[in-house]
């Protein structure tokens, strides 16, 4: 039998904060092929992939490279073995040009000068050689996702790369990107690389892969050749059980507006405009969708409308009541909920318990306040077990820190703030992003029960089948505007909602403000 | 968590106990008689009844310090004001005991008001200074303090001093603004009991009232309260205001339990100090009364150990340095704690098969 280019053996690894992300993982990697690292969110996929490329120290475990054993102390070190690794969140200089951030670290100098030309023919060399062409002269802060990552691709083959990592790529890009990926990594592979291709999309491993080694819960959960098992085999071994990510949905029966939102406009200091006149409107029992790439406004939009930013321009009524340039307390009290994008950042108090962060938003209200100043520990005591029980939150109690819980666990405990409030509105931001599927059928689920209780639902996702999925309507948002407007989702395909997305299709203005209604 | 959190513990033990063989080792190194000078640093200020009362009342003033401190920290905001806090405090303290009618009971509480009150004042200047003009809360309240001082002392001189005094002191006070003795021996006065009421107080403050649920969510991430709907900068607002008016009381304590008048001549440093206590407390109020009497004991002990020895009392800042620098280094003995939570970990992993 070949050498395998790749083996990790008996990987552990225990983080400072006591979690066991792999507990005691083996991989191995054959020459040449496309080998899809899957498993959940949370599987440890990235913590094996920064062992190997010597991010993380492994607690113990042993890694062989072309069959001698070696140890990687440091990202130095995988380099110069031949391992580069394009990391999930790109780390490019944007304000750099793209030349100069493919030599970065290692510029081409004319005596002690750095030359910007030997910079330019380098790139364009490089690209050249392995098909995936850049502009080496751009600012990277100027360009698309997709060009950012071919970017970090041919950084690591300037740097002598044979074993790329390349973890959820996918994650950031259009399906149009994503083929355009798919082109260049088979090239890459006809050119003697391999290439570990880390995702969590089953149809993206029928797509390019060779093999795949499945990881769950820290642990190896099979290991096939991709023409051997069916996506269903694969769901299967990722989560144990059969999954179906159906979500049972029943068509809307909207009542009157809740939310209307009018000629938000917004330019950040010192950039150019950022949301050009957003108008949309959602009704009670029914959810809106805004489809998306991230950074066209979507965040920025949101951060307006729940109180966290201040818009230039424009009218956001909730039930009638002006709320433009309102404080989130005011807003929340206007009853509206708000599960933010990143959980980490705004979603919990990671050091706090799971019970005090389930009252952020009522601590002062009845049953929890006591008289004018005091709390009542004991009601919110119990409203925390009630919700942990309710939401199945993994935790041995709701006085335990939300910094132990899982990710799909944490974001279980935004979810059960914010879906017992009892909201008329409920804006939710990337609401299953990172988490497992179980997890996120749960939160899908409730998000249209919710729905059916009543509440408008605003949801904003880049997870194009979560909003095919949820949305009843829908909005495309492109470089701050309303590019597309459907008010049913029938028939409509990825394929050309992509075109949206990526600012290729655009729809008549008078078909744009159909997004009002009342 | 309860792991991590008796692991705190075990490492300020173990910083402590490293600092106090490296002090022996320094005794060692600088003293004729390093054990007698070194039993005197340890034992002295448990030796006589004298010296505990000595002793416990050193660490009454650093007990709300602490405590104040504290409170500004678990909002994770800095504050080494309540130096110049605790120093107004006992100016107005000293006011209102010399000016007032001397009314039993009455007169003491206003003296204690009105500490409170310039403490918070102090403290508001900073907040307002940030909300309005953006200016760093950590270089205005460091100027309080001087403002505090020699605005205090200007007031004291002009206006309170005793003329009769060989050097700058306020007028006796009246007896009634005297903090009652609980032995009239040594002046054990009743500080210490108030001190643990406001443990208490602080504690009931910050776990169990609204603002203290606002102070402590935004210490635990600003950006998550701030999505949550707490007002940020009024939180961070009151609990300067709060901390101020427990380092003012402190100053009123000082001047009438220990001394009975005004004679401040420098800025005493027990807001300085505060920032210790909090630091070896880890911000819990409950920690803050062990903290500053360790801490008043190794002050008490060096002062005897001067007294009794050829020793200077100077030592103590040395020991104090190590103790610190043990306690916040992150690496000390994280080995050790990456260990015992890989053991843990990998238990916890063994009993869900
Ligand atoms: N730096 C870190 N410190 C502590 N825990 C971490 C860290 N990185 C990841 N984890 C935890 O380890 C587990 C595995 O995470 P990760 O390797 O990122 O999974 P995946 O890439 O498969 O989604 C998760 O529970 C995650 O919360
Ligand atoms: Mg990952």
């Amino acid at each position: 039998m070949e050498t395998p280019i790749l083996e990790m053996r008996d990987i552990v690894k225990i983080y400072p904060n006591g979690v066991m992300a792999n507990k005691g993982v083996n991989f191995k990697v054959m020459p040449g092929e496309i080998h899809a690292l899957l498993g959940e969110n949370g599987a440890g996929k990235t913590t094996l992939m920064n062992i190997l490329f010597g991010l993380q120290a492994p607690t113990s475990g042993e890694i062989f490279y072309k069959g001698k054993k070696v140890k990687i102390a440091s990202p130095h070190d995988a380099i110069r073995l031949g391992i580069g690794m394009v990391h999930q969140h790109f780390m490019l200089v944007p304000s750099l040009t793209v030349a100069e951030n493919i030599v970065l670290g290692m510029e081409p100098k004319r005596g002690v000068f750095f030359s910007k030309e030997d910079a330019y023919r380098i790139t364009k060399e490089i690209g050249e050689k392995y098909g995936l062409e850049v502009p080496p002269k751009e600012r990277v802060q100027d360009l698309p996702v997709g060009i950012r990552q071919r970017i970090e691709i041919l950084k690591t083959l300037l740097r002598g790369a044979e074993l790329l990592v390349l973890d959820e790529p996918t994650a950031v890009l259009t399906p149009q990107e994503t083929e355009e990926l798919f082109d260049a990594l088979k090239k890459l592979v006809s050119q003697g690389k391999t290439i570990i291709f880390i995702t969590h999309k089953l149809r993206e491993v029928k797509e390019i892969g060779d093999r795949i080694t499945v990881l769950r819960n820290g642990k190896n959960a099979g290991e096939a050749l991709v023409k051997d098992v069916t996506e269903e085999d694969m769901s299967r071994m990722m989560v144990g059980r059969d999954v179906e990510l159906i979500i049972h949905k029943t068509p809307s029966k909207p009542g009157e507006v809740i939310l209307h939102v009018e000629n938000i406009e917004y330019t950040p200091p010192g950039h150019n405009k950022l949301l050009k006149g957003i108008s949309f409107s959602v009704r009670e029992g029914e959810i809106l969708g805004i489809a998306g790439v991230e950074g066209n406004g979507q965040r920025e939009l949101i951060e307006i409308l729940t109180g966290l930013r201040e818009g230039d321009s424009g009218s956001v009524k909730v039930r009638g009541k002006e709320l433009f340039g309102a404080t989130p307390r005011e807003i929340r009290l206007a009853s509206v909920a708000h599960i933010p994008e990143d959980r980490m950042a705004r979603g919990v108090a990671a050091l706090a318990s799971i019970e005090e962060n389930l009252v952020v938003d009522r601590y002062f209200l009845p049953p929890f306040s006591k008289g004018k100043f005091s709390i009542d520990v004991k009601k919110i005591h119990e409203n925390g077990e009630k919700l942990v029980k309710e939401f199945g939150i993994k935790a041995k109690s709701s006085v335990v820190p939300v910094e132990m819980l899982s990710g799909g666990n944490i974001q279980k405990v935004v979810v059960a703030r914010e879906f017992t409030s009892n909201a008329k509105l409920i804006i939710a931001n990337q609401p299953t992003r990172g988490i497992d599927v179980g997890a996120t059928e749960f939160i899908r689920n409730r998000l249209v029960d919710e729905r059916d209780r009543g509440a408008a639902v605003l949801l904003v996702s880049a997870d194009l089948m979560e909003v095919m999925q949820l949305s009843d309507r829908l909005i495309v948002m492109y470089e701050g505007e309303i590019v597309g407007y459907f008010d049913s989702l029938d028939g409509l395909t990825e394929q050309e909602l992509g075109k949206y997305m990526l600012g290729i299709k655009k729809d008549a203005p008078e078909k744009i403000k159909e997004a009002v209604v009342s | 968590m309860k792991k991590t959190s008796s692991f705190e513990f075990i490492r300020i033990l173990v910083a402590i106990g490293i600092s106090l063989i490296l002090g022996f080792l320094l005794t060692l190194l600088l003293s004729k008689d390093p054990i007698h000078a070194y039993k005197y640093f340890l034992y002295g200020p448990l030796s006589k009844t004298r010296r505990i009362i000595e002793f416990i009342n050193n660490s009454v003033p650093l007990i709300f310090t602490g405590l104040a401190v504290s409170i500004v920290f678990k909002a994770e905001q800095f504050n080494i004001g309540a130096e110049g806090q605790l120093f107004i405090g006992a100016v107005a303290g000293t006011a209102v005991a010399i000016l007032f009618p001397h009314i039993q009971i009455l007169h003491i509480i206003l003296v204690f008001i009105a500490a409170m009150i310039a403490g918070m004042l102090w403290a508001a200047v900073p907040g307002i200074l940030k909300s309005k003009l953006n200016a760093s809360e950590l270089v205005s309240s460091l100027m309080m303090n001087y403002v505090a001082f020699y605005l205090g002392l200007y007031f004291v001189n002009y206006y309170l001093r005793d003329k009769n005094a060989g050097f700058l002191v306020s007028y006796k006070f009246p007896k009634t603004a005297w903090l009652p003795y609980l032995y009239r021996r040594y002046h054990f006065h009743y500080g210490i009991i108030v001190a643990l009421v406001f443990v208490v107080l602080v504690w009931y403050l910050l776990y169990r009232t609204k603002i203290g649920y606002e102070i402590r969510m935004i210490g635990y991430n600003l950006k998550f309260s701030e999505a949550g709907g707490i007002n940020v900068p009024n939180t961070i607002f009151s609990a300067q205001v709060i901390s101020g008016a427990v380092a003012g009381i402190a100053g009123a304590i000082e001047v009438t339990g220990l001394y009975h008048r005004f004679l401040w001549q420098n800025l005493p440093g027990y807001g300085f100090d505060g920032i210790i206590v909090a630091l070896l407390a880890r911000n819990n109020p409950i920690g803050v009364p062990f903290a500053a009497l360790f801490l008043g004991y190794l002050r008490t002990g060096a002062r005897i150990m001067e007294r009794q020895s050829d020793m200077s009392a100077e030592m103590v800042t040395v020991l104090q340095a190590f103790v610190i620098l043990l306690v916040t280094a992150q690496a000390f003995l994280s080995t050790w704690k990456q260990r015992m939570i890989e053991k843990a970990s990998r238990k916890e992993e063994e009993e869900n098969e």
